[in-house]
């Protein structure tokens, strides 16, 4: 057999019934995750034609967009910023106990942001397809599935079929070589690939992100980098497995277990593009010109390092995002005020993210004026989190210790920042009012941004060191 | 099970509306603060709202489609890599309510146009050319023919453009797309067969 990518891989897999000429591929799901936010109107669907959910052990819910982060009322109930809300969620419960669906809903120890709670359930795995009505589904990529997000319309075609109609996807690889430098987080490795192939780079394409820099990252750093491959127009990210996914999927709970693991860990392991197989097209991303990057526009695409001049507006567009930004070109975006810092969401909010941020927050203090929330991606890595005492060193830093959920990076549960307000985000968009109407975001890692609420301004930890030194 | 799909789509005639910037993201067209909603319905009044409104509600008469030679635009020529960002459906849904049936772009995200087009949303990619041409020429009449797969202005010149041979057929029998899947039901009963005797 010609030599095939992992791509190829998985999509061979999963055909049920080829394309042609005249009509898409019938692709098989594996795993479909919904939440709250992007499944009522399929399931209205459904009812409106009297079908079922063709395979609801296949189906995983969870409760993450439009869910409070603050803490339970005195008589144990959610706050919710809206009745809308509230009735959204509600909906979901009523639809998963209707067609025998499980949902992480408010009693789960499993509850949390969908992208987080897959691979952490051991849910996500090698070798699958993965959907959800998520754009950053995309995240679990990282475990070599082929992930990506889908329309309502879609997962009404998933419940009720367990299939999709689809054309089959460009492949792009890119190859990342060199050491990532030690001040450096995968977070600011996807960014400056964001920033070198566009916004639009990926577009029509699946990315599969090789070489050593890759193979040297963490699951939770390979997850925050697929994660992002959306945010460069890519529909998934893929990183072939090893044993690194092997040796984090281990034990599980929803992992294959006994004697179904070690044949699991074989299959999984022909996972991997074959030697001479051919992308449509390739990238080649140095490693260790990498530098604290953060973002300094309007999308994820206008990347800056944080002590390098923010370049000149090359279109009205970008002039546009700086006025809106109020950012100067030709200045370094470092030293920038800062109002309101975030460290969450399915791109940094997993318990390696929130040790970064109490490592630089761990006997220091926000600066006077800035507000900081931190909000883990589940209960579980919330919980964890509290037995190692950070959630003590975020709140002696003077930073509010939430609830698990998406929080300020979508900003339709009532978190949110005021118009005008600076937000240094550990999340995945800095478009226009993601983060409440008018609000400016700079992404950035959750080292970062836990600097920068320390400073009070734009900076990252080793400049922080030496400003506390002068 | 042969519930109403979308009506057919063959041919639209309409002025245009121009948004000429880039990376019009899905939280522009739809902000994520209405998306709690469980309807599919009535999304119009929530396009691009933070854009279309001042910050005490009222329409801001500088955004483009606020202004009277709008009114009416079905098609709207956006700049590149139009709906990228978030997923959401009710970036179309919401599209479609305001009155626009049709985007022509040079780019377009991929999420956003597979949900578009499941919506009888035509969404459109135009070559350079092309697209400068409509970008610079803002409230011209467009006359779009789905069938033939061109686009006639005012004074007769033409251009044709691609669109998927599935997707074209959906829009002009009005296909609706699940049933075409529940359709291939043996083949994913047998799919699924083969694969659990393969386990
Ligand atoms: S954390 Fe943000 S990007 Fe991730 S699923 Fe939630 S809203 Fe979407």
């Amino acid at each position: 057999m010609a030599a095939r990518t992992l791509l190829d891989k998985l999509w061979d897999a999963h055909v049920v019934k080829a394309a042609t000429a005249a009509t898409p591929g019938v692709l098989y799901v594996d795993l479909h995750l919904i939440h709250e936010v992007t499944s009522p109107q399929a399931f209205a669907e459904l009812r409106a034609r009297g079908l079922g959910v063709r395979c609801p052990e296949r189906t995983l819910a969870t409760l993450d967009h439009s869910t409070p982060t603050t803490p339970f009322d005195d008589l144990g109930q959610p706050v919710y910023a809206s009745e809308e809300a509230a009735a959204q969620v509600a909906e979901l419960e009523k639809n998963c106990a209707q067609f025998g669906i499980r949902l992480n809903g408010w009693n789960s120890d499993h509850r949390g942001i969908v992208h987080v709670i897959g691979p952490e359930l051991g849910a996500t795995q090698p070798g699958m397809t993965i959907v959800c009505g998520d754009s950053h589904t995309s995240t679990h990529g990282a475990f070599g599935a082929l992930a990506f997000g889908i329309g309502t319309t879609e997962v009404g075609h998933v419940l009720a079929t367990q299939c999709l109609l689809q054309n089959k996807p460009k492949s792009l690889a890119i190859e990342v070589s060199g050491d990532l430098p030690a001040n450096c987080s995968a977070k600011d490795l996807v960014l400056h690939i964001i920033g070198q192939i566009g916004v639009n780079g990926g577009t029509g394409y699946v990315i599969e992100y090789r070489g050593a820099a890759i193979r040297a990252l963490s699951m939770e750093e390979r997850m925050t980098v697929c994660n992002m491959s959306i945010e460069a127009g890519a529909r998934a990210g893929l990183i072939a497995p090893d044993q690194t996914t092997f040796d984090y999927l281990r034990d599980r709970p929803y992992a294959p277990q006994g004697e179904d693991w070690g044949r699991a860990v074989t299959q999984w392991s022909t996972l991997a593009s074959d030697a001479g197989a051919s992308f449509d097209r390739v990238v080649h991303i140095d490693a260790t010109r990498v530098r604290p990057t953060v973002t300094y526009g309007t999308h994820p695409g206008m990347v800056v390092a944080l002590d390098a001049n923010v370049p000149a507006p090359t279109s009205l567009q970008e002039r546009r995002a700086l006025e809106y930004m109020r950012v100067e070109a030709g200045k370094p975006l470092a030293g920038t005020a800062v109002d309101v810092v975030f460290v969450g969401s399915c791109t940094n909010s997993r318990i390696s993210d929130l040790r970064a941020a109490a490592d630089v927050l761990r006997g220091r203090t926000l600066a006077a004026r800035v507000r900081m929330l931190v909000v883990p991606g589940s209960l579980a890595i919330k919980h964890e989190a509290e037995r190692e005492g950070l959630d003590q060193v975020f709140r002696a830093a003077g930073a509010e210790w939430r609830e698990p959920g998406c929080s300020m990076c979508i900003a339709m549960n009532g978190d949110l920042a005021q118009p005008g307000q600076l937000v240094v985000s550990t999340s995945n968009r800095n478009f226009e009012g993601r983060q409440g109407p008018g609000a400016r975001t700079v992404l950035a890692s959750p080292a970062v941004a836990a600097a920068s609420a320390v400073a009070g301004h734009l900076t990252d930890p080793q400049s922080l060191l030496q400003e506390q030194a002068a | 099970m042969n519930m109403p799909a979308n009506a057919p789509i063959t041919h639209i005639r309409s002025r245009t509306a121009v948004l000429a910037h880039e990376n019009i993201d899905t939280d522009r067209i739809i902000p994520a603060r209405f998306l709690t909603t469980t309807e599919r319905a009535g999304l119009g009044r929530f396009a691009f709202n933070d854009w279309r409104y001042d910050a005490n509600g009222k329409p801001d008469p500088s955004f483009a489609l606020n202004q009277p030679a709008a009114r009416g635009c079905e098609i709207l020529v956006a700049g590149r890599n139009f709906g990228c960002g978030s997923s959401r459906e009710h970036a179309p849904w919401a599209l479609l309510d305001f009155g626009i049936k049709v985007v022509l772009s040079s780019e377009i995200a991929d999420i956003f146009r597979n949900n578009a087009l499941k919506n009888g949303l035509l969404a459109v990619v135009l070559d350079g050319p092309e697209h400068r041409y409509l970008l610079a020429h803002p409230g011209i009449e467009l006359a779009i023919d789905v069938a033939q797969q061109t686009i006639e202005l005012p004074d007769g010149g033409r251009f044709g453009f691609a669109l998927d041979a599935f997707a074209k057929h959906c829009l002009l029998a009005g296909v609706d797309q699940l049933g075409f899947l529940i359709a291939h039901n043996d083949a994913i009963d047998t799919f699924e067969r083969r694969r659990g005797e393969a386990a």
